[in-house]
């Protein structure tokens, strides 16, 4: 992808159950070229990504298979099968982002001229940043389509109040981190029942596995893989260990062995998980630790006690190096999948996986020394553990930061509402006085100091009369609404209008909102750039203005009061806008007139 | 909350009391006035440990004239952690209401291993290894040498301490391990020794049970403590085998080949006295003509573990005039090693009594019970005097003496038993020669005598007449109280069925059926898909578990487990136990959930909480039985129906159900907790068995819950998990009160208050 085409070897199918022609799928910036293996064949490809709508996919799992579909603007489709679901995705990648850079450019082509000059060069990266987010997010491609393309923003203008989104460790963080399969992978040879063949079957998720659970053989694998042997001939290694594990004969185990260097690799038992554990257990809780205990416990000199379990080891000693039980390998498994997956990295090349397990090994280990406020934090534990909950109060729990992924969704009937209700409110609010003398504000500060001097000084920073009218202002008129609802909590509002309508209504309100936001935000107006985008704002926000009187009236009579209920607020904001432009406009002539230096 | 049990102010840190644990105040204050002994049964989840320790140091703050120390024992070092981190919230309470008059000095002690803080010493492998690497930083000889010779290495912190002499001292606090090698790490002292020697001085002593019933530990560090004591044993429902374990020695082939080393090493090293330094053998000499008592004018870091198995007089008398010469003393220990290595080589089982036992080691080598009851001591002083430091070297001798003390000293209560190979496994021939104590009196009767009051308490002492008889002893109160819940967080049930209506047992005939195998591991999938967060299961052994796991790993069982669940399970090997808890807890924690497979009997199940989200669920696979083929066991069975009349099936079953109980109680801590406990065996549902369970649990057995199948039990477990989250009033509301506040207890004088209670 990165050389700016993608190569991949594909079968095209006409339908999904079709067999298909097996060939070479290339992609470029602007087509993909499909080229049959057989010169012969007619179905060869050459269609333009401006073309192509969208694309479809299967779902990764073991017996199907992966195929992708690309479907063009006249109705027809392509379907192609990969041989592995990782070339698939690789292509189903490059697809998505020559689809929306293909799209746009195409659209958007004619008018980009006539757009505001672009006055920042991108970066590749961050281009394909920003069409990854308008990928994920389909309002804000909308908006984007609207709004920038539209020419009423420029790009830059409308990145720059979503910075936030752009922060490329903001975007990483919001996504949620796929944990390891709770699967102990065992070796189940599979015989075919003519010959002693037996076969094994290892993948890479099973090789990252192996080497995460078993640090003995990733090291092994660092060390012999490629100066000593194969990768092959490494693996062939591991399963004939593994394979004599599970026949848990320890003598054969131990005298393979004994012949064999780098199978007692495997063979032995694993002395880096081990050591590993040994260090582990210096953070461990120590109302946990039992290896304490052990330090403590007189009775159980060599030979002192009674072993009255009948859990005697037997330990024949030369072969214990080489027992192992499922026992250990469980625990060590459960770690493993607890920990989750640790590394960053694509699970096909053995190698940097084996690396990368090894180097984030090494960041624990360098983590340890700065363990201080560990100790700390397991003391605090400790002592929280000890208290018994319910003979006291209940003690504040740290609160975890609200992640709310649609924010819309959470708000949606509560802002239109409270932003309506507070107009009201604040409208029969009386008027303020502004201008006041010398003696009245003297007055009014020895009030409230008197005030403080009998109540007390309390921190609220609101007066909680204040307060109280607030709140019923804001929550009155979302009981009230509630109350027409009924009693469907899932039902809001904008649920009962018609599809089209709130669609309609919602796309509005949010580029109002945007435009609203630009607008705001140029002001004061110091350079002519200012000037003319608010210009431009304001024409944008006028043409909104009969759509929404429009939405208004097309809704059946029994919506028509919710509908006007909710088109008001963003009505009255319009207004707000408008009216300060044309103030603005009113003072800036005014000025100039006096001042034939000032801006235009 | 602060509030008055006749006449003693209680100060307890919260601000709400169990009228359970009010109750348990009142019964153990009255033990304090008669300084008497005293048993109480309280159930796990009700806050025995806080209730314990806040009455008793009220009681001494109450009574400044005659300060009583209290030396509280835990099975275990983490138990130990957690008392510590109890304590340290009541004295943060105290110091709040009484100000500095409520000080005092409470701490930890443990072994060397878990207190050094010398880099070079902390780091051997075990136990022993770190005591022989301090005392070659640190006996007196080593240090003497050290003065002329710097290049003789020493523990800078053990000179430090040393150096500060009576300055070193440990401020008022609680201490816990950590908190004394953070404070010798600060100051530059040797906690361990500091911590030794604060003991004397301490209120509150925090250490493991050995400390006071092992003879070997207990001569050096419980040895100064004043009668004036109050010794607290905590979960002591296995006190009796405990107290049976520190005196029992076991001596093997491996022992013996090692003891024989020792020996010609030792015999070398007195050549070389002998040609170098004649002087300190007579020296020696001479000091055993005085006897033994001087013992304890050796400076500190000689001190090692001693024998206070003997009598005071004992000390005081003079050593046999044949084992005082070095030489002699040897070639006792030789004869004896041979002697042993005959018996070893019978081919049948042998059974005898000490007393037979020493005469015959008379008749044969010449050895007289006087010289075997010395042998343990007469070794001490004599790698003493040879100037033997690395002792981890020598622990095969030590170990004979160890048995040849016990073997002269008492006379009834042990048996000697000689086996030639294990029975499981009749082909490999594994000689062993085992001393084994029956009578858990024996261990625990200088305790008993030496201090005031000695309280024994656990979740489960039932039924609680036997111990007094087990421990020999007369106890001036013996309650066992009942749990008073605000609702039922306790849900037991007897699983007798598996999902196919057969019957589920450990029985040794249907154990190895592949049929309840599977209906165990149906009864786990089942669970895992219906319970939240923790599951803990415990199987009857190790070797169970082992087999049943690998059975449910080839069927498949377990991988359906894993879907679920992540899995932890105990080993033998602690290290590995500990992550697995560990990891256990985080799995918990992370609201992924797991299940922890563990042993009765075992290290977890003798001292880890599974309180709360740690354990929504306890499955007991099977009846716990001991393993009744054991000869120890049957010897002991005999000896106990001899003297204490006590049936064998009866202490089995007792045995088997405490341990049981044991394990499924860690699941409830509170009464705000709830969890449920399924007992997987057809024979609880007999009455026998089951009626040996504690009140608290038998309370809440309904009789619909006796005899289920798989279907039902998970039918039973949705239905409760569901009523256990609504929200509930948590004083109890209507009826009886089960959270009592400071108002209530003023309200109630002590009269009434056993009518509110029961």
């Amino acid at each position: 992808m990165t050389d700016g085409q993608v190569i991949k070897r594909a079968r095209y199918k006409s339908s999904v159950k079709d067999f298909g022609v097996p060939g070479v799928l290339k992609m470029t910036r602007e087509r993909f070229f499909f080229m049959p293996n057989d010169p012969k064949s007619s179905a060869r490809l050459n269609v333009e990504f401006r073309l192509v709508k969208g694309h479809k996919f299967t779902k990764e799992g073991s017996n199907k298979q992966a195929l992708l579909n690309l479907t063009v603007d006249q109705g027809g489709n392509y379907i192609f099968e990969f041989d592995t679901f990782s070339d698939r995705d690789a292509c189903r990648e490059y697809v998505a982002t020559a689809i929306a850079v293909s799209g746009e450019a195409g659209r958007a082509g004619s008018e980009r001229s006539a757009a505001p000059l672009q006055d920042e060069q991108l970066s590749h990266a961050e281009m394909e940043r920003r069409i990854r987010l308008l990928q994920e997010d389909s309002e804000l491609q909308k908006l984007h389509k609207q709004l920038v393309i539209g020419g009423v923003l420029s790009e830059a203008e409308f990145w720059a109040t979503r910075k936030k989104l752009l922060d490329e460790n903001a975007s990483r963080k919001s996504k949620q981190q796929v944990g390891l399969r709770n699967d102990m992978f065992h070796v189940k040879p599979s015989s075919d029942g003519q010959s002693n063949k037996v076969t094994f079957n290892l993948t890479p998720e099973i090789i990252h596995q192996i080497f995460a659970e078993k640090p003995a053989v990733r090291q092994a694998f660092l060390n012999f893989v490629p100066s000593k042997m194969t990768e092959k001939e490494f693996w062939t290694k591991y399963s004939r260990a593994e394979y004599l594990h599970s026949t848990k004969n320890v003598v054969v185990a131990a005298a393979e062995a004994a012949e064999d260097d780098e199978l007692a690799v495997f063979l032995k038992q694993d002395d880096m998980a081990a050591s590993e554990a040994r260090r582990k257990i210096r953070r461990v809780d120590p109302t946990l630790d039992m290896e304490a205990d052990e330090g403590d416990d007189y009775t159980h000199l060599p030979d002192h006690g009674l072993s009255c379990d009948g859990s005697k080891d037997v330990t024949d000693s030369p072969y214990e190096l080489y027992r192992r039980s499922l026992l250990q390998e469980l625990n060590r498994h459960a770690a493993v999948v607890l920990e989750g997956r640790a590394i960053d990295v694509e699970l096909g090349d053995t190698r940097s996986v084996a690396e990368a397990l090894a180097r984030s090994k090494q960041d624990d280990l360098t983590d340890e020394v700065s363990d201080g406020n560990i100790n700390q934090e397991r003391l605090d534990r400790i002592s929280r553990m000890a208290e018994i909950d319910d003979l006291q109060a209940p003690r504040d729990l740290a609160v975890a930061p609200l992640c709310i992924k649609d924010p819309r969704d959470y708000f949606d009937s509560q802002q239109a509402n409270a932003i309506k209700s507070l107009g009201d409110t604040l409208a029969g609010a009386k008027q303020m006085k502004c201008s006041l003398s010398t003696a009245e504000a003297y007055g009014s500060l020895r009030d409230y100091i008197s005030e403080i001097k009998t109540s007390g000084l309390n921190d609220s920073i609101v007066k909680p009369e204040v307060a109280l009218k607030v709140l019923n202002g804001l929550t009155q008129s979302i009981s009230s609404t509630k109350y027409h609802l009924g009693k469907n909590p899932h039902e809001s509002v904008l649920d009962r209008l018609p599809y089209v309508a709130k669609q309609e209504l919602l796309h509005h309100w949010m580029s109002i909102q945007e435009l609203l936001k630009h607008f705001w935000s140029s002001y004061p107006i110091t350079t002519t750039h200012l000037f003319t985008k608010v210009s431009r704002l304001k024409d944008a926000m006028s043409q909104i203005y009969p759509k929404l009187q429009e939405i208004k009236e097309s809704v059946q009579s029994d919506f028509r009061h919710q509908v006007s209920l909710l088109v008001q607020p963003m009505l009255q904001a319009l207004d707000a806008a408008f009216a300060h432009y044309d103030a603005d406009i009113q003072k800036r002539s005014a000025k100039s007139g006096e001042r034939p230096n000032g801006f235009v | 909350m602060k509030f008055q049990i006749e006449d003693v102010t209680v100060y307890f840190p919260y601000d709400h009391i169990y009228p359970e644990q009010y109750a348990y105040m009142v019964e153990l204050k009255r033990a304090l006035d008669a300084k008497g002994h005293c048993l109480l049964e309280m159930p796990t989840g009700t806050g025995k440990t806080i209730a314990l320790l806040s009455l008793i140091t009220s009681y001494t703050l109450s009574k400044p004239s005659n300060p009583i120390k209290l030396l509280y024992c835990t099975r275990t070092v983490h138990e130990m952690e957690k008392t510590l981190a109890e304590l340290k919230l009541l004295h943060k309470y105290q110091i709040q209401h009484l100000g500095p008059a409520a000080r005092i000095l409470a701490l930890g002690l443990s072994s060397r291993k878990n207190l050094c803080i010398n880099p070079s010493v902390v780091s051997a492998e075990n136990r022993d290894s770190v005591d022989a690497a301090c005392r070659k930083l640190t006996a007196s000889w080593v240090r003497a040498l050290a003065i002329e010779n710097p290049n003789i290495p020493s523990c800078e912190f053990f000179e430090n301490y040393e150096k500060a002499a009576s300055d070193a001292v440990l401020p008022p606090g609680v201490y816990t391990l950590q908190d004394l090698r953070v404070f010798g790490k600060e100051k530059g002292w040797c906690p361990y020794f500091l911590a030794r020697h604060m003991v004397q001085f301490a209120n509150v002593v925090v250490y493991s049970y050995q400390y006071l019933l092992d003879p070997k530990v207990a001569g050096i560090i419980s040895k100064e403590m004043q009668r004036e004591s109050v010794v607290v044993f905590d979960e002591a429902h296995n006190i009796d085998n405990v107290c049976i374990e520190a005196l029992s020695v076991s001596v093997r082939k491996q022992t013996l080949e090692g003891a024989t080393r020792n020996l010609s090493k030792m015999s070398q090293e007195i050549e070389r006295f002998k040609a170098t330094d004649a002087g300190r053998l007579r020296a020696e000499y001479n000091r055993l003509v005085d006897g033994l008592a001087q013992r304890g004018n050796l400076p500190l870091a000689d001190t090692w573990l001693a024998n206070p198995a003997l009598p005071d007089d004992i000390l005081k008398e003079a050593v046999p005039g044949n084992i005082r010469r070095a030489e002699h003393f040897l070639s006792v220990l030789r004869r004896l090693v041979q002697y042993l290595k005959g018996r070893l080589q019978t081919e049948n089982v042998e059974k005898e009594g000490p007393v037979t036992f020493v005469a015959s080691i008379n008749a044969q080598v010449g050895i007289d019970q006087k010289m075997l009851k010395f042998c343990y001591d007469r070794l001490h002083s004599l790698m003493l005097t040879l100037e033997i430091t690395d002792t981890d070297e020598f622990l095969h001798i030590q170990t004979i003496c160890d048995f040849a003390t016990l073997v002269g000293t008492y006379t009834r209560g042990f048996s000697i038993i000689i086996e030639p190979f294990d029975e499981r496994m009749p082909h490999i021939p594994d000689p062993v020669l085992q001393l084994s104590c029956h009578d858990a009196s024996l261990a625990i009767k200088p305790v008993f005598e030496r201090f005031q009051s000695v309280v024994i308490t656990s979740g489960t002492l039932s039924p609680i007449d036997l111990y007094p008889r087990l421990l020999n002893f007369n106890p001036v109160v013996s309650r066992s109280f009942t749990m008073s819940l605000t609702r039922d967080c306790i849900c037991p049930m007897v699983l007798t069925r598996g999902s196919d209506q057969l019957p589920v047992s450990t029985k040794f005939d249907l154990r190895s059926d592949p049929g309840v195998e599977r209906n165990y591991g149906r009864l786990l999938l089942e669970m895992v898909s219906v319970v939240p967060d923790g599951i803990v299961c415990f199987f009857v052994s190790y070797s169970y578990m082992d087999g049943i796991v690998n059975s449910w790993h080839e069927s498949g069982i377990l991988k359906d487990i894993m879907q679920h669940k992540l899995v932890f399970i105990e080993t033998q090997d602690v290290v590995e136990t500990t992550l697995a808890l560990d990891n256990y807890r985080k799995a918990c924690d992370c609201g992924r959930g797991a299940v922890f497979f563990s042993v009765a009997r075992g290290k977890v199940a003798e001292g880890i909480d599974f309180d709360r989200h740690y354990g929504r669920l306890v499955i007991m696979f099977g009846v716990p039985f001991q393993y009744t083929l054991s000869r120890i066991l049957l010897a002991r069975l005999e000896y106990l129906r001899e003297t204490f009349q006590i049936k064998e099936g009866d202490f089995l079953t007792f045995d088997a159900l405490r341990q049981a109980a044991q394990c499924v109680g860690r699941v409830i801590r509170s009464k705000a907790d709830y969890g449920m406990m399924i007992f997987a065996d057809k024979r609880y549902s007999r009455h026998d068995k089951r009626s040996k369970l504690p009140g608290w649990i038998l309370s809440h057995l309904r009789d619909a819950h006796l005899n289920l199948s798989t279907d039902m039990a998970v039918h039973i477990a949705r239905e409760f998990l569901r009523k256990m989250a609504q929200p509930y009033d948590k004083t109890g509301g209507s009826g009886k009160k089960t959270l009592l506040s400071q108002e209530d207890l003023e309200k109630m004088g002590n009269g009434n208050f056993s009518d509110m209670l029961f």
